[in-house]
């Protein structure tokens, strides 16, 4: 491609037979090397369209030189690169199992200078050979589609000129039906179109009219209504079409023939079997004169005419369902309405040049894929191009991207990237890399591959956070990234490209945010309404799971004491202190909030029976304070046989400590059915 | 001493390197990568703790080495080792005679080309 060398790829894992690899080619040849299956994958993937040659050794750590052979049939790359296997390995099956898997040359020790050069030499010029005769068979192929497209154009301008026409109508049924048939073959299998009968539908779509060279130009170009002899004579065109191309001596076979002929003939009979000449009815009618008639009457709707004005898209489309034009197969009408709106669109910006060109590609495409031809030097250079701007692009931006491969599995990141997150630059099986699991740990890298694998074409985009060390610093993350599909009907994604974004300054603030915002000020407990969130939550676990809570709902009895006789400051002191035995007393999986004022709850949970517990809890924080008389009531409920919502559950402990407060108060009691009464009463919580 | 020389006291065949290799240079530097190469120690090493895999493809680089530069006789010994290491899972107390063989020649081998550097 360039003058440089070309580039061989040595592998083996002795580092004296590299080198004496190395030291015979080295003068007409750049040589990489690498030490085991693995890292010749990676230079594989980084340098695939630049090396010309390859020798691999068979028995290596790691990957062995038939798994490495192996993974090339898969990618692909045995047909681009040739391999000369090199081993102290003479026995047949070893050789024979290296040709079976495309080795194109076993070279077994000791080397011989000569002879290593001389085959790597026949083997390097064999390939180049293939490569040129590739690139000249892709040029030819495409100049021959290119000739063959622009007779058939010629010949339909003629038909078009004599009529008057713009001659965009050839242009506009040939898209139109590509368009049709390709909706066509979306919703169903019924007509077994291939994509290459989808092509020559299309292309031979602009020979429909061509019978109308017979007909006299005053008939053709006639403003007013047709004599019915006149009628006649323009109604021979299908015809008389059809036998110009029947008439083209030896061609009778050729494909495009035989669908011109079709189209020719019946693009004027009608779905009902009312049209002409043949009077066929229903899929009697070829599906290829089908798909014709329709487009060449939408046509001919939305254009104007000697004799019409043009109407608009959406009025063509009645008329058409309405029956006004014709009878269509209804398949066919349902695909009209389903392409409309990107018809309209498509049709504006059609112009003779771009249409032509389009269609060339993709022939030319089709028949290269067809044939399992090799990449030519035209997509490989192509794709090169691509490659260094994505490079670039990536190095200039200052953000970690990063390129993922599925099979082999490799992840990329440019020398920038990589330096900055101290990994390499190739990643082989990334999820096994300690350097890059350091990065992002195994299991989330794990689940974010997962994610990958689990997009389509459509829905492509996988955006997640992680927490990630990067430069030794625990970093939340954004990753995100998008899959690429090389074929939209594959399972699974080819890879992925992505970026990852630090976003840990964003994140702690609003983790603060949160956290603050659940979070009573003074004592550090959650306010009510977190507490009310997660006791909720709790509950309706609770029933599936068979979990048993109480919840406590307590009151400073004496705090305007604690106020009065020693002050606010003293006031907040009881409270914290009050918070913290709290929290001292129950587990972390339990609950404890501050609801404001000198009210508290408790969300605790218990095995058999939670007196115990209530118990204790009751005593622990109701020890003096400093000398003060802590005093508490407290009520409590339980979610035994409980079937409501954290709010009834919170009216019973409500209720119940109202009880408390109003008897000798310091003290507990549970919610019981007498209290029901009470509870329903409404006047527990305007008590105070 | 000659490379010839060399060659005789290794029970190599200077003749055969040479019309592969084409000079004494060449054939001098890849003696020196010889020296250098660690395989030995990582056979010694990987019998030692029983690991097979290792053993039989650190016998394998050995052969290949001593049959790219003809030294015959170590290439003899390697080879025979490296056959009784293919494909074995077990260690056994029929690999020390065939280790103790190698390591003889190999030591001889190695003391000869130091000689030569020098």
């Amino acid at each position: 491609m360039s003058g440089s060398k070309r580039k061989i790829l040595i592998v083996d894992d002795s580092e004296l037979n590299r080198s004496l690899l190395a030291d015979m080619l080295e003068g007409s040849f750049e040589i990489i090397e690498a030490e085991n299956g693995t890292e010749a994958i990676a230079i594989l993937q980084e340098h695939e369209l630049e090396i010309s040659l390859m020798l691999l050794d068979i028995v290596m750590p790691q990957m062995d030189g038939f798994e490495v052979l192996s993974m090339m049939n898969h990618t692909g790359w045995i047909k681009m690169i040739p391999v000369i296997m090199i081993s102290a390995e003479t026995s047949g099956a070893y050789i024979d199992r290296a040709y079976d898997l495309g080795a194109v040359d076993y070279i077994s020790r000791p080397f011989d200078e000569r002879t290593v050069k001389h085959r790597v030499a026949c083997n390097f010029m064999l390939s180049v050979r293939q490569k040129e005769m590739s690139d000249m068979l892709t040029d030819q192929i495409y100049q021959k589609e290119k000739d063959n497209s622009l007779m058939i154009e010629i010949l339909s301008h003629i038909v078009e000129f004599r009529n008057g026409e713009s001659g965009m109508h050839v242009l506009h049924v040939n898209m139109i039906t590509q368009m049709l048939l390709e909706q066509l073959v979306r919703k169903t299998n019924k007509y077994h179109l291939s994509q290459a009968d989808i092509r020559f539908i299309s292309t031979a779509s602009a020979l429909h009219d061509i019978g109308k060279i017979s007909v006299p130009e005053e008939i053709l170009n006639k403003p007013g209504r047709f004599t019915p002899e006149e009628f006649e004579i323009m109604k021979s065109h299908t015809v008389e079409g059809a036998n110009m191309l029947a008439a083209i001596p030896f061609r009778k076979n050729e494909t495009l023939i035989k669908i011109g002929y079709d189209i020719c003939r019946h693009h004027h009979e009608r779905y009902d079997g009312k049209g002409y000449p043949d009077g066929l009815k229903g899929d009697d009618i070829p599906i290829a004169a089908q798909v014709v008639a329709l487009a060449d009457v939408y046509d001919a709707l939305t254009s104007e005419r000697c004799y019409k004005k043009a109407f608009d898209s959406d009025t063509a489309i009645n008329m058409i369902l309405n029956g006004e034009c014709g009878q269509f197969n209804p398949l066919l009408l349902e695909c009209l309405k389903e392409i409309t709106p990107k018809l309209k669109t498509e049709l504006k910006t059609v112009s003779l040049g771009a249409n032509a060109e389009n269609k060339l590609q993709d022939s030319v495409k089709q028949i290269l894929r067809a044939d399992k031809v090799a990449a030519s030097h035209r997509s490989i250079y192509l794709f090169e191009l691509e490659r260094q701007k994505f490079r670039f692009l990536s190095d200039i931006s200052g953000e970690i991207i990063f390129e993922y491969t599925s099979v082999p599995e490799t992840l990329q990141f440019s020398e920038w990237c990589a330096e900055f997150l101290g990994v390499p630059v190739r990643i082989a099986d990334p999820s096994e890399c300690e350097e890059w699991t350091n990065v992002f740990p195994k299991e989330d890298f794990e689940k974010f591959l997962n994610r990958l694998k689990n997009t389509s074409p459509e829905n492509s985009v996988v955006t997640e956070k992680y927490l990630l060390n990067i430069n030794g610093q625990q970093k939340w993350s954004k990753v995100i990234a998008k899959t690429l599909w090389s074929d939209s009907e594959a399972e699974a994604p080819d890879g992925a490209i992505g970026k990852i974004v630090d976003v840990n300054d964003e994140t702690e603030i609003m983790e603060l945010l949160e956290k603050q915002a659940e979070h009573d000020s003074k004592t550090g407990l959650l306010n009510h309404t977190a507490a009310k969130n997660r006791i909720d939550t709790l509950i309706t676990e609770a029933r599936s799971r068979g979990k048993r809570y109480a919840l406590a709902v307590m009151d400073l009895d004496n705090m305007k004491k604690a106020n009065d006789e020693h002050g606010h400051l003293f006031g907040d002191e009881v409270l914290c202190a009050l918070a913290d035995r709290m929290r001292e007393n129950i587990r972390v999986t339990d609950i404890a909030a501050r609801m404001g004022g000198d009210e508290f709850i408790l969300f605790t949970e218990y095995k058999d029976s939670s007196l115990p517990q209530i118990k204790r809890i009751f005593k622990r924080i109701t020890v003096p304070f400093r000398n003060f008389e802590v005093s508490i009531s407290m009520g409590v409920a339980t979610t035994e046989n409980f079937e409501g919502t954290y709010d009834d559950l919170f009216k019973m402990a409500d209720t119940a400590m109202y009880t408390v407060k109003r008897g000798k108060k310091n003290n507990f009691c549970y919610f019981d059915e007498s209290m029901r009464g009470l509870l329903e009463s409404g006047e527990v919580r305007n008590d105070g | 001493m000659t490379v010839k020389e060399c060659y005789e006291q290794m029970g190599g065949n200077y003749d055969d390197v040479m019309s592969r290799l084409r000079t004494d240079e060449r054939v001098i530097k890849f003696l020196g990568k010889v020296v250098s190469d660690t395989s030995f120690e990582l056979l010694t090493e990987s019998l030692k703790n029983h690991s097979m895999d290792e053993a039989f493809r650190a016998a394998h680089t050995l052969k290949g080495v001593s049959m790219n530069l003809s030294l015959t006789k170590l290439y003899g010994v390697a080879d025979k080792l490296t056959e009784a290491l293919r494909g074995r899972s077990d260690y056994g107390e029929d690999l020390v005679p065939l280790y103790d063989a190698f390591k003889e020649v190999y030591l001889h081998t190695i003391e000869s080309i130091k000689t030569l550097q020098n």
